[in-house]
């Protein structure tokens, strides 16, 4: 149904969306004298999947960064869900709803994995200092955020390790656990930085369940990936950037059929094979 | 039992080791469970025994200095915290590291008449303290591990705080804050993804270690009924290092064993080493009795990277937490 209200909307980089979620106005990002991100107008539709692509040194996660707040552009303003939240700081970005995770798994190793999920619910009384050392007043809330991290523990397989620590989890195992992590969070959008990265291609296509599960949900999902096979098949819009800047955005099937994105892939010379390779760095 | 076993006993008993052990309950707040790199922790304890003896010197009462003495370690927290914690962690060690040594030194610089004393210090402020000491003159405890009833009474109110400091540590530390400041230490930047203010929690934890350092210092004043500016030197923020690691850092038992162990092995080797050297087992050529007190810390080092090597996790730690693979 997203794919249908996306499908009249022209391929056209900055084109605006019917329902747009996330909205960037001339974000700007420069490390000395290179531009890293330079984004004239990006929109990103409410409850779609969207992916950015590009090849490395685009800008994706410096883009990424500057939008959760972990970066300061050096221009440039963006709106989340009618809100005006550029220039905040991280966690308040998160509180606001948008929740991203890093291309390295942030597993906190020496936390249970239970705790790693119960860290991600928000407003929690127990947090504030003033009443953390009166149980009291947070146990109920506790249980209930207990609840539902075991639920969404054994939904995404890792029901059976929630005592262990984190740090005992493998590479798959992390990845999977930091996007259950986001959801506890509890966001109406999450930002992921590659979260195929370096994952079997079995656990790829439950990753792969886990955003379409997400996404029905009504949880937008902008995600970065190098896998033109994983792009195309779960995307609902697609966007492009090169050398800092959106050069294409359309459908799955406008972007595969888009020569800027083969340029900006392959190279003019066409001879440098790069398409669809799996990345392990990016900045 | 021998006088050198009876005197460790009384030394991992006594006033110092619980005083260092409320010290080390702070820092391992801050260190141990809020990965803070605190080298500056003695000035906690400084601003906090300068803030009591000033008060009584200036006329008021001993309740009010010892409130002006943990205000002053809640300031220092602030302005420790306030420029550094937002940056990457090895600033704020080497702010603390410098800030602290500047303060003694600017404390030091004062002159007889200035609110310091400066190298002189100030001297019997304690004395309302010693007068409602519930315990009559006279001696406590069986052979040489025997204390005079003015230092039972500071060991009592120092232990106490230490038992109260560590039962909220316990207890902090269990709570949904006691997980943000745990993942804090793990990776800042995935407690900040999730929405947790880590900056605000820093400050809190840094301040919170900061009172248990300062009472530290209010509670060695106390008992020395002096305070002056060589005593906090940067040294005693890595003795205090010293207990954390070897009774395990991220434990609440750590700090209060570590504290004992750690005056227990400094007065039995030195003990031990006076003995031998008395008896002619190691010949005075080799160690003269004045050089004992300094070779004991070189035991002390030797001990403690043995036992960073042999039993990483410290005393109290939890090994399997340690082993951790951190990726």
């Amino acid at each position: 149904m997203i794919a249908r209200e996306l499908s009249g909307v022209e391929p056209r980089p900055g084109v605006a969306k019917p329902d747009p979620v996330l909205t960037a106005d001339g974000v700007r990002r420069r490390f000395g004298g290179l531009v890293a991100v330079d984004v004239e107008h990006l929109e990103v539709q409410r409850s779609s999947i969207t992916a950015l692509i590009g090849p490395n040194g685009a800008g994706k996660s410096t883009f990424f960064n500057v939008l959760s707040g972990f970066d300061r552009p050096d221009g440039g303003s963006w709106s989340f869900d009618g809100t005006a939240i550029s220039g905040w700081r991280a966690h308040r970005i998160a509180r606001r709803g948008m929740v991203r995770s890093f291309q390295l798994p942030k597993a906190l190793a020496k936390l249970s994995v239970l705790d790693n999920m119960k860290l991600g619910a928000p407003r929690q009384s127990g947090e504030r200092l003033a009443t953390a050392l009166l149980p009291g007043r947070w146990r109920s809330q506790e249980r209930t955020v207990e609840l539902q991290a075991i639920e969404l523990l054994s939904r995404f397989g890792l029901g059976d390790q929630r005592d262990d620590y984190a740090g005992t989890l493998s590479g798959g195992q992390r990845k999977l656990l930091e996007m259950a992590r986001a959801l506890m969070a509890q966001p109406d959008m999450v930002l992921l930085d590659e979260p195929m990265a370096g994952v079997n291609p079995v656990l790829v296509q439950t990753l792969l369940e886990h955003m379409k599960g997400i996404r029905e949900i009504g949880v937008t999902v902008l995600f970065v990936e190098h896998d033109m096979d994983v792009v195309m098949g779960i995307s609902d819009w697609v966007v492009c950037m090169g050398v800092g800047k959106v050069i294409a955005e359309g459908t799955p099937a406008a972007i595969g059929a888009n020569p800027a994105v083969i340029d900006a892939y392959l190279g003019t010379t066409h001879d440098e094979a790069g398409f669809g390779e799996a990345e392990t760095a990016d900045d | 039992m021998s006088s050198a076993f009876q005197d460790a006993i009384a030394a991992g008993l006594g006033v110092q080791a619980a005083a260092f052990a409320l010290a080390a309950v702070g820092l391992n707040l801050q260190f141990g469970y809020t990965g803070l790199l605190n080298f500056g922790l003695v000035a906690f304890l400084m601003v906090g025994a300068y803030g009591t003896a000033i008060t009584v010197n200036e006329g008021g009462p001993l309740w009010l200095g010892v409130l002006v003495g943990i205000a002053a370690s809640v300031g220092l927290g602030l302005v420790f915290g306030l420029p550094t914690l937002r940056l990457r962690a090895d600033y704020l060690a080497i702010v603390t590291i410098t800030a602290g040594e500047t303060l003694r030194i600017i404390i030091n610089a004062g002159g007889q008449n200035s609110f310091t004393q400066g190298p002189f210090g100030i001297q019997q402020f304690a004395n309302s303290f010693f007068k409602i000491n519930p315990f009559p003159t006279g001696t406590y405890g069986p052979g040489r591990v025997s204390f005079s009833e003015s230092d039972l009474w500071v060991m009592t109110v120092t232990w106490a705080l230490v038992a109260l400091f560590s039962l909220a540590v316990y207890r902090l530390v269990r709570s949904p804050w006691g997980r943000v400041i745990k993942a804090i230490r793990e990776d800042e930047d995935a407690a900040r993804s999730l929405g947790k203010n880590v900056f605000a929690y820093k400050l809190q934890s840094l301040c919170l270690g900061g009172v248990m350092a300062g009472c530290a210092g209010i509670m060695l004043a106390l008992s020395q009924q002096n305070v002056s500016p060589t005593y906090y030197l940067p040294a005693f923020t890595f003795f205090i290092y010293t207990i954390v690691i070897l009774g395990g850092p991220g434990s609440v038992w750590g700090p209060i064993i570590g504290a004992a162990a750690f005056w227990f092995l400094i007065q039995f080797t030195a003990g031990v080493l006076t003995d031998a050297i008395g008896s002619g087992w190691i010949p005075s050529s080799l160690l003269s009795t004045d050089e004992v007190l300094t070779f004991r810390y070189v035991l002390v080092g030797l001990g403690l990277i043995a036992l960073v090597v042999w039993r990483p996790q410290g005393i109290a730690g939890n090994r399997e937490e340690l082993l951790i693979d951190d990726r």
